[in-house]
């Protein structure tokens, strides 16, 4: 049951970083978005998550209990160390989730719009940040567990270049990720030249990122080069990303949009595949050398027997049910 | 601010917050799936715009409940490490089941908006129905797992070390049943009196008063069921905490002294001090009743439990009585509603009626908000009853009174802009939803 509690947790993390991350794609996008176009592309948006709108910000809801009934430990040591960048990531999921709502069910359409729409697209591009930083947090060893002041307990574990780096990778992966969903959303031309626009613009951003992510590394000395060129799976992964990337950019210009998405989650699979793999099954990576382990900290047996049981039994009822709602809302009417 | 004082108001700002937004988007789906219903079968177009406008309010409500819930998963974390690292694991279960329930819902919330003209019509009203029940069902749980922190189960407790751990009897815990029953009615009564005021209201002011008064009508049904119901549930709690939780209880009567027969307060200034209650009246023998089923039996006093043990008394008291007294009056109105509903008179003549639905719109939350203080400042000092105390469950991280601040500025602007919303949703009813006019 562990090996399925695990393969559970693995999967809502990522599907949180596909499907939430290319909603807070869209309103970075929106963010970067000139403001004459701004309107329509909130209404190609609109149309094209509002149905699976909220149902994307579950995995995120699915992973963090998994972690707390089945890894209090991994989820404690989280929440006591990264308890500033993670209040503030809340405080953007709270932002954007309530003005993404509001600003569509406002009876009147006057100037709170302004505001909403102002929430919705910052908020986006922080939660997003946060979102990364947590993440480069979690492996870049700067967590320090025996720290007796405010600032290294604290601050110093999320505050620090890797994690920084990590953060505004991830901003430009939300980013590509929902340019290129919004690319098969729409009929018009010239909103599809937009948003190719838009992809091509933060898969530049992505690299620029990605190749600050390991200057990062070298720097705050994270082995990131030995993880990802040192494993045959790290390697495999990236030659997977690097393909699929050229096959990518190759059917844009051939027209096939709806392919693209599935080429753009796989990309992203393989570039986490890539980071995370050669530490797995650690979790978080500790100042003093340590790690905590996702195998080493699991709870009592019972627990995790009736949670890979809940988490099956759950997955039966959801996954037909979600992927008729994508199947149903997913075309445009003609 | 104290750091733990921080923590806990914070902690229960988030719940106070969460809880209100949480109770309409389990119940308002129930009244949409009835208005629905009627749209289904009688072609009256009133109903099929009752349903849409009820809709974009469970929407607003929905959005709102999801972030607050996704908010408190972490905060359990983030304000109390100590208390998660062992109890996550015992009491996960309802938490696990609930994810399931909540995605459930999720789903079903998406085809139920977007679904209209898209989906065959029953399927439609189904998913709505979906939407209700997977909300019940979270609500369930969720009391399940708080139900757990007043008596915990599944599990043995031997020198600090929580040992055979068993999540299934955690979650069907003693107090379970109880809290949860309480707690559906509570929604439900709350939440039907606050939107039948509303729409008795614009009924007052005479607008749209065939659309108000079909909504007016499916709301208040609802909600003097409840109201008829919960008197006998909270017997229920009331015996069931004098046997597991007795400081609870005498904290709930400011019972300082154990006494055979117990009377019961109604009212009355509490001198946590000189551990005395003024002025207030006293019902011979009526405590004993509610508490033991018999009007001679002993109830127990605060004396026979350790000081530092002691709950808050004065506001675990002053909390019971608004719960109760509220409970009452809803009691009352509801009876009446259905003597009126009885001699088939029109409601559009009695105004008075109308009106005091009108006053009772905030009341159900009122006493539902009262009534979580009862159950959680009545089981401090401890986090687990009898287990763990709450002050030793708080995070190390100081300067939790600057969180506080900013997240009590987040749910206070987050409160006004849903009133706002709502507000204008409800002026523009004439505009969106004539009866001439077709409109999705």
């Amino acid at each position: 049951m562990e090996q399925v509690v695990i393969t559970f947790l693995c999967m809502a993390i990522l599907l949180y970083f596909l499907l939430g991350g290319a909603d807070f794609g869209a309103g970075i996008i929106e963010l970067f978005t000139s403001t004459k176009n701004r309107s329509k592309t909130r209404k190609t948006m609109y149309q094209a998550i509002g149905p699976v709108w909220e149902a994307n910000h579950m995995w995120l809801i699915i992973a963090i209990v998994i972690l707390f009934v089945g890894f209090p430990h991994i989820y404690t040591t989280m929440s006591v160390y990264l308890h500033i960048p993670l209040a503030i990531m809340l405080i953007g999921i709270i932002a954007r989730g309530t003005a993404f709502v509001f600003r569509h069910y406002d009876a009147v359409k006057d100037d709170m719009q302004w505001l909403y729409n102002r929430i919705f697209r910052y908020s986006s591009f922080i939660t997003a940040l946060f979102l990364g930083i947590i993440a480069g947090s979690l492996i870049s060893g700067h967590i320090d567990t025996q720290a007796t002041d405010f600032y290294s307990a604290y601050i110093a574990g999320w505050l620090n270049w890797f994690s920084l780096a990590v953060g505004l990778f991830t901003v430009a992966l939300c980013g590509f990720l929902a340019a290129i969903y919004l690319i098969g959303e729409t009929t018009e031309a010239h909103d599809k030249r937009r948003f190719i626009k838009k992809a091509e613009f933060m898969n530049i951003a992505a690299v620029v990122f990605g190749a600050m992510v390991f200057i990062a590394a070298q720097r705050d000395k994270i082995p990131l080069i030995d993880w990802v060129f040192k494993s045959s799976v790290g390697v495999s992964a990236i030659i997977l990303a690097s393909l699929s990337l050229v096959l990518l950019w190759y059917l844009l210009i051939k027209g096939k949009t709806k392919i693209l998405r599935i080429l753009a989650g796989f990309q992203v699979t393989m570039i986490l595949l890539a980071i995370s793999y050669a530490h797995f099954p650690n979790f978080i990576r500790l100042k003093s050398g340590d790690a905590i382990s996702l195998l080493e900290t699991v709870g009592p047996e019972k627990t995790i027997y009736s949670l890979g049981l809940a988490l099956l039994l759950g997955s039966v009822l959801i996954l037909p049910f979600l992927g008729y709602l994508f199947y149903k809302f997913q075309k445009k009417e003609e | 601010m104290d750091d733990f004082i921080a923590a806990r108001s914070q902690m229960a700002l988030s719940l106070g917050f969460h809880i209100i937004f949480s109770c309409i988007g389990m119940v308002m789906p129930f009244f949409m799936a009835v208005s629905h219903y009627k749209w289904l079968k009688t072609n009256d177009e009133v109903y099929k715009n009752l349903t849409k406008a009820w809709s974009k309010g469970v929407a607003i409500f929905f959005a709102t409940g999801a972030v607050s819930g996704t908010m408190l998963s972490f905060e359990l974390g983030l304000l109390w490490p100590k208390f998660m690292d062992h109890a996550g694991p015992i009491f996960g279960m309802p938490f696990s089941l609930e994810g399931t329930a909540f995605f459930i819902e999720a789903i079903a919330l998406g085809f139920f908006l977007y679904g209209w003209n898209k989906l065959n019509k029953w399927f439609h009203w189904f998913t709505g129905m979906v939407v209700g029940v997977s909300g019940l069902a979270s609500g369930i749980l969720v009391v399940a797992a708080n139900a757990w922190m007043n008596s915990p189960a599944g599990f043995d407790f031997v020198n600090g070390k929580y040992l055979n751990i068993d999540p299934i009897q955690a979650m069907f815990n003693k107090a379970w049943f109880s809290q949860a029953l309480h707690m559906c009615l509570a929604a439900f009564t709350a939440t039907g009196f606050a939107v039948a005021g509303v729409h008795a209201l614009m009924i007052l002011r005479n607008r749209n008063a065939a659309f108000h008064l079909k909504a007016f009508k499916i709301a208040a049904i609802f909600a003097c069921i409840g109201a008829l119901l919960q008197p006998l549930s909270g017997d229920i709690s009331a015996k069931d905490v004098a046997k597991r939780q007795p400081a609870k209880l005498a904290a709930m009567e400011a019972l300082y002294k154990t006494e055979k027969p117990a009377p019961l307060l109604i009212g009355g200034i509490v001198n946590e001090k000189d551990k005395t209650v003024k002025g207030a009246i006293k019902i011979p023998g009526a405590l004993s009743f509610l508490a033991h089923g018999d009007f001679k039996a002993e109830v127990k006093g605060l004396d026979q439990i350790p000081e530092n043990e002691h709950p808050p008394v004065a506001i675990t008291h002053y909390a019971f009585q608004v719960m109760v007294g509220i409970g009452t009056l809803l009691l009352f109105i509801s009876l009446i509603y259905f003597f009126i509903l009885f001699k088939k008179k029109p409601l559009t003549e009695k105004r008075w009626i109308l009106k005091l639905f009108v006053f009772a719109i905030p009341l159900g939350y009122l006493a539902l908000e009262a009534g979580w203080v009862v159950t959680e400042v009545g089981r401090q000092p401890w986090i687990i009853y009898g287990i763990m105390r709450t002050k030793d469950a708080v995070t190390p991280m100081p300067g939790i009174a600057y969180s506080f601040y900013i997240f009590s500025a987040i749910y206070v602007s987050l409160s006004i802009i849903v009133t706002f919303l709502l507000y204008r949703q409800i002026k523009m009813v004439p505009v969106l939803y004539n009866k001439t006019e077709q409109n999705n």
